[in-house]
């Protein structure tokens, strides 16, 4: 319950939050809603002398909806991705995924940026964005990259972010008009991460498919999408069986996460091909 | 670690303090302000006992630091009585409807609840119990909290409608 001790900064730009990171190198770290890093504090199974709080950073708040992409600040929280009309309407498996993370007070404060940064396979976003094909903005010490959700991924709490950098901006292409999508997520209770989860986009003879907490990262299978756009959900089913990797927890045995990946693919393709068209 | 200096505004009154930056904001209300009726119920951010309104949202204050909260509007279950130190809606719906044993979740529970209908006035009860799904009951098995909400909403109508 009791965090150790640190020096806390609160800047009002990118620029000045990372070289406040630049100085003090893995004794810092960036805070956004807070609602991993602190639990984690108050484990103690994260100590750091200092905390950089994202909050006043107004460039990495708020939500563009272009024709052909829509940008979300990393600061923009999952309350506000539910709330967005705009969002709802151009990409709506955002809103349907983000209604089944954690709970109303979490996803006031929690953001999209944290959610895809934690690096935790838990986390539902990752695998949403490896679906929709999003990017992410890295702005660091040398200046600014940009990293497909489905390379930044390296194993569980490891990613293709650099110490020194911080994920700004998230970039998701914007489906084409007729596309199916649905997230489908089987969870011991609320606010629980996943026993599996899965992110599906179907439609205009093309698919994606991802999955989420049945391996140390996300998942998207390029085998398991080409099978989908090809009308064969069984090789789509047996592709994403074979890419998956679960490990045995208090969420149920190897065999069992394995027989519920394959429910919620099924039935997460069986709501996408539904609302194609 | 040195202490800051952190100025809040909690149930309309501006309070101020020195706290360490990592001091829980639920700490901050309980042990220095002495606002007890936010509580503690778990360490992993589940249970929502600690549950204040800042700036509008529903937040566990568990899971702030002061240091973030700095320069926030505070509103914590004592800000919810009305004028006259009489008992607010929800307040009142919860003795009315049963919909508390021990107590130690209701603060949390009418503090989530009085944001829950600011921001659905009608909900269904589906929606109360989607939208109470941050905070625990050990006692109630949350059938009359919902019922609480729901004549909440419905006196809080009338009262708006009565007014205008």
């Amino acid at each position: 319950m009791i965090p150790a001790g640190f020096e806390y900064h609160r800047p009002t730009d990118t620029a000045s939050a990372i070289s406040i990171l630049q100085e003090h190198g893995d004794e810092a770290r960036v805070i956004a809603g807070g609602h991993s890093l602190i639990p984690m504090m108050k484990l103690r199974m994260a100590d750091l002398a200092h905390v950089i709080d994202l909050q006043d950073i107004q460039e990495m708040k708020g939500i563009e909806i272009g024709a052909d992409s829509v940008t979300l600040g990393a600061m923009v929280t999952q309350h506000e991705l539910i709330t967005h009309d705009g969002l709802a309407a151009a990409v709506p498996i955002i809103r349907e995924a983000a209604l089944q993370i954690a709970d109303p007070q979490v996803r006031y404060v929690g953001t999209i940026g944290g959610n895809v940064a934690n690096g935790d396979p838990g986390n539902d976003m990752p695998g949403l964005m490896q679906c929709l094909d999003a990017s992410f903005e890295l702005v660091g010490p040398d200046g600014t990259r940009t990293v497909a959700a489905r390379e930044f991924y390296e194993a569980a709490y490891f990613t293709a972010r650099d110490d020194e950098e911080i994920l700004t901006r998230i970039m998701i292409p914007v489906p084409i008009a007729g596309t199916g999508q649905a997230y489908e997520k089987q969870k011991r209770k609320i606010g629980d991460y996943a026993t599996a989860a899965a992110a599906v986009m179907v439609g205009n003879g093309a698919a994606s498919v991802a999955m989420t907490n049945l391996a140390d990262t996300p998942i998207w299978s390029a085998e398991a999408s080409a099978a989908l756009a090809g009308g064969d959900v069984e090789g789509c089913v047996a592709a994403m069986l074979d890419a998956i990797d679960p490990v045995e927890d208090n969420r149920g045995p190897v065999e069992f996460k394995k027989h519920v990946a394959a429910v919620m693919l099924r039935r997460a393709i069986a709501r996408a091909v539904s609302r194609a068209g | 670690m040195s202490k800051m200096h952190v100025k809040l505004t909690v149930n309309g009154r501006e309070v101020e303090g020195l706290a360490e930056p990592r001091t829980l904001l639920i700490h901050f209300l309980r042990e220095n302000l002495r606002i007890t009726g936010p509580h503690i119920g778990c360490e992993t951010s589940h249970c929502g006992a600690c549950t204040v309104d800042i700036d509008g949202k529903s937040v566990k204050s568990c899971t702030v630091f002061v240091a973030q909260a700095n320069g926030a509007d505070v509103t914590t279950v004592e800000g919810l009585v009305n004028e006259d130190g009489s008992l607010g809606v929800i307040q009142e719906m919860f003795r009315e409807h049963h919909g508390l044993q021990c107590g130690f979740c209701t603060p949390g529970m009418i503090t989530r609840a009085h944001r829950l209908l600011q921001e659905n006035p009608s909900p269904t009860e589906e929606e109360v119990r989607f939208g109470m799904a941050g905070n625990l009951c050990r006692c109630t098995g949350y059938q009359n909290i919902v019922k609480a909400i729901l004549a909440s909403a419905d006196m809080l109508n009338a009262q708006k409608e009565a007014a205008e």
